[in-house]
């Protein structure tokens, strides 16, 4: 209690005026220009993801020379495979030593708050000069009313599909609720262009379908208390779903790991499947003859009647044991702004949808009216722990399957819904315990 | 002093210096030193801190506390890490069984006197060679849903018309990851054992035909008891790296479909580097080591001491 002071709680209510006052059109009272002076002789080691899509990387290295151009500040950017970042940084966080800015996944900046620097300022300034951040921006980014991360975006999950066979399937236009979706599946079925989603341990697609699945019917693992509440007949409902869609699948999804569906799709052997725009940039980049034909839709909403989805979140987080933060801040605020983030959004084609609402002027993402479904991805999200708390155990019950479990063994019929989600309970309760 | 002064002749006392300059057993000690410290930090000591975060309640991030056997008892509870243990025996002893089968018929084969000999016995090392890695990502594409070589040449042959759902049922992925396994675990076996086979003195051979053994008999009763010692220190390293394997799963199933190929070094790598719960990963780990002390004790009990070898009768 004795840590708010009352300036940060003007700060803070400020920062919630202003994410309420930037709902319409009126430009938020934008703050002054902020910079930070980068201390003498500073040098940044900066870790980030691997791209996905080279144009990401290039662009990223460009405005990082800006920056050291503008500022001499020497940064470092070294990249590793997603996956293993977020140990990176946990050990990082544990010893105190290693990268000064490590671009890591979802709920990271929770794993170890005490050990990242504040960035409020930044995130209010930031916020305030572009249209202010998505609410799910700030439920990753905060705890307890204080920045710990800075969020660069989502690499946006959609629909995507073969136009052709969906109006062979009989729709003019894609779907906009669960129900049309399994109708259209069935449809896709008949005609022999089965879907197809992965359902294997698949760190990627396989968590981000089947929470929007789980969520879309009102089922949640855990509830605003952070209390284990997977059990339900919300639940049950999403998993009588989920059955009725896998049985019109592509035989082999429950094996299916992040590159299959992306293989399948591009080789025509399904016609729908969730993924981020990384299936149509192959598509374009190897000169697919049915490149015309892929298009993308937003995950349906289902009987909870508005948005659900999760998309792979991805953060900037300072970490306390930096020599330089300003420098950090400074490079952190550079790479933000309009002038490096929308040519870069541009150079990753969209594969990273932006944290914080003015980019969604972005050209980028009305450039090809394909991309425009993946503009708006951050804002239909929910947070990974939803509907409670971030933390360890939404890490952790993430990382251990439990929701993709649960899905595959109703879905496949190993168990009966009932029997899943009490396993998925069980399960659960482990890390929820505390 | 005293001594002198006394007069009395004069015994060679020896220092404690020279004493320990002259002890072979000092020596000894001094020599074993540099061994025991590199044992000690780089096996003891990890052994020791593993079995430590196993009994605490460690995340990525936070450093744990004591909690006793706790992380043991939600394991018992947990049905993914029973599977897990199920997976694990299944696995290793399917698969040790095939290797020790079809690698001594390999190695009794290479024995032979075959034209290109040398040629052949590097060509059966290939599989062993390859990197684990890329071994896995081969079988990952002959066993994919989509694009199974497999499925293909059996379907154009017209021997089945739905592709093989190699690794998307839980009983077909048990089954190809042990195959999987096996290719890759066989010529081990065989390259040990045909060594071991190159040293049973032809002499034998001859005794025994000369008693008129039949090829069974000569197998039985001189090639299988020479070849015993061999066996047991084969089979314990197959046994040991077939019940440890990760690469293998983790690039085919990441132990999918439903945890049925999850192997307990494969949860406990979920669990604590991914998962963020060391201590969990830790204890899963730990529960490991029974397992193997069991395995070797069984091979070298079982195995390696046969009375005869020492000189009595064989019971």
């Amino acid at each position: 209690m004795s840590r708010i002071t009352r300036r940060d709680l003007l700060k803070g209510t400020a920062g919630a005026a202003l994410l309420g006052a930037t709902g319409g059109l009126a430009a938020p009272a934008a703050a002054a220009e902020l910079s930070f002076k980068p201390e003498a002789g500073a040098k940044l080691r900066v870790l980030r993801w691997k791209r996905f899509v080279q144009g990401d990387e290039d662009l990223w290295t460009a405005n990082t020379q800006k920056f050291t151009k503008a500022t001499g500040v020497e940064v470092v950017v070294d990249n590793e495979a997603w996956e293993d970042v977020r140990p990176k940084a946990a050990v990082a966080a544990n010893i105190g030593s290693g990268p000064d800015i490590i671009i890591g996944w979802y709920d990271d900046p929770h794993q170890y708050p005490d050990k990242l620097v504040d960035l409020t300022d930044l995130a209010e300034y930031l916020g305030g000069k572009y249209g202010g951040w998505y609410p799910v921006s700030v439920d990753y980014a905060t705890r307890e009313g204080r920045w710990i991360a800075l969020p660069l975006g989502a690499a946006g999950n959609c629909l995507v599909y073969r136009e052709s066979w969906m109006k062979e399937a009989g729709f003019d236009s894609f779907p906009q609720d669960t129900a049309g979706l399994l109708r259209l599946c069935q449809a896709l079925k008949k005609n022999g262009h089965p879907p197809g989603f992965a359902l294997g341990n698949a760190v990627g697609d396989g968590n981000v379908w089947t929470h929007w699945l789980l969520w879309s019917h009102g089922g949640v693992l855990v509830n605003e208390n952070n209390e284990v509440a997977i059990v339900s007949s919300e639940t049950e409902a999403a998993l009588e779903y989920a059955r009725e869609l896998y049985e019109t699948f592509i035989p082999g999804t429950i094996s299916w790991l992040d590159p299959h569906n992306n293989k399948a799709f591009l080789a025509g052997e399904i016609g729908l499947t969730a993924n981020g725009i990384s299936v149509y940039y192959a598509a374009k980049n190897n000169n697919s003859p049915f490149v015309g034909d892929i298009n993308h839709a937003n995950m349906p909403v289902g009987p909870l009647g508005k948005p659900s989805e999760l998309n792979l979140f991805t953060q900037a987080m300072l970490f306390k044991h930096t020599k330089y933060p300003n420098a950090a801040k400074e490079y952190l605020r550079f790479m933000w702004e309009k002038e490096q983030y929308e040519p870069w959004q541009q150079a990753a084609i969209g594969y990273i949808t932006q944290p914080l609402k003015a980019y969604e002027q972005n050209p980028i993402w009305t450039a090809d009216p394909k991309h425009t479904p993946y503009r708006d991805t951050v804002a239909r999200m929910f947070h990974n722990g939803h509907a409670g708390k971030l933390g360890y155990a939404s890490a952790a019950a993430m990382a251990d399957f439990i929701v993709v479990n649960m899905i595959a063994e109703a879905a496949s019929g190993a168990t009966t819904p009932k029997e899943a989600m009490q396993k998925a309970e069980k399960r659960a309760l482990r890390y929820y315990r505390v | 002093m005293t001594e002198a002064a006394l007069g009395q002749p004069a015994i060679y006392r020896p220092t404690l210096w020279s004493r320990l300059n002259n002890s072979r057993n000092l020596l000894g000690l001094i020599l074993m030193i540099p061994t025991a410290a590199l044992l000690l930090l780089f096996l003891t000591y990890p052994l020791g801190l593993g079995v430590w975060l196993g009994m605490t309640d460690t995340t990525i991030g936070r450093r744990g506390v004591f909690i006793g056997l706790e992380n043991y008892g939600f394991l018992l509870d947990d049905s993914v890490f029973l599977l897990s243990v199920f997976n694990t025996f299944l696995y290793t002893v399917v698969a040790s069984v095939f290797k020790f089968v079809l690698g001594l018929w390999l190695a009794l084969i290479l024995n032979q006197h075959l034209p290109f000999k040398a040629l052949l016995r590097a060509i059966v090392l290939l599989p062993w060679i390859v990197p684990t890695v890329l071994s896995a990502i081969a079988f990952w594409w002959i066993y994919d849903s989509q694009f199974s070589i497999v499925s293909w040449t059996l379907r154009e042959v017209g021997l089945i018309d739905e592709y093989v759902n190699f690794l998307g049922d839980p009983n077909n992925a048990r089954a190809a990851v042990i195959f999987a396994n096996i290719w890759r675990g066989i010529p081990f076996v065989a390259i040990s054992l045909l060594a071991g086979l190159q040293t049973i003195p032809p002499s034998l051979y001859e005794a025994a035909t000369l008693d008129g053994a039949s090829r069974w008999q000569l197998f039985r009763y001189v090639t299988l008891p020479m070849l015993t010692p061999i066996i047991a220190v084969v089979m314990t390293f197959s046994v040991l790296f077939t019940f440890t394997d990760f690469q293998l799963i983790y690039v085919l199933t990441r132990g999918g479909p439903l945890n049925a190929t999850h192997l307990m070094a494969t949860l406990s790598f979920q669990r604590a580097i991914p998962g963020g719960q060391l201590g969990e990963g830790a204890a899963i780990a730990v529960a490991m080591i029974p397992f193997l002390l069991a395995a070797i004790m069984f091979s070298y009990f079982g195995l390696q001491r046969r009375r005869w070898q020492q000189g009595s009768d064989n019971d």
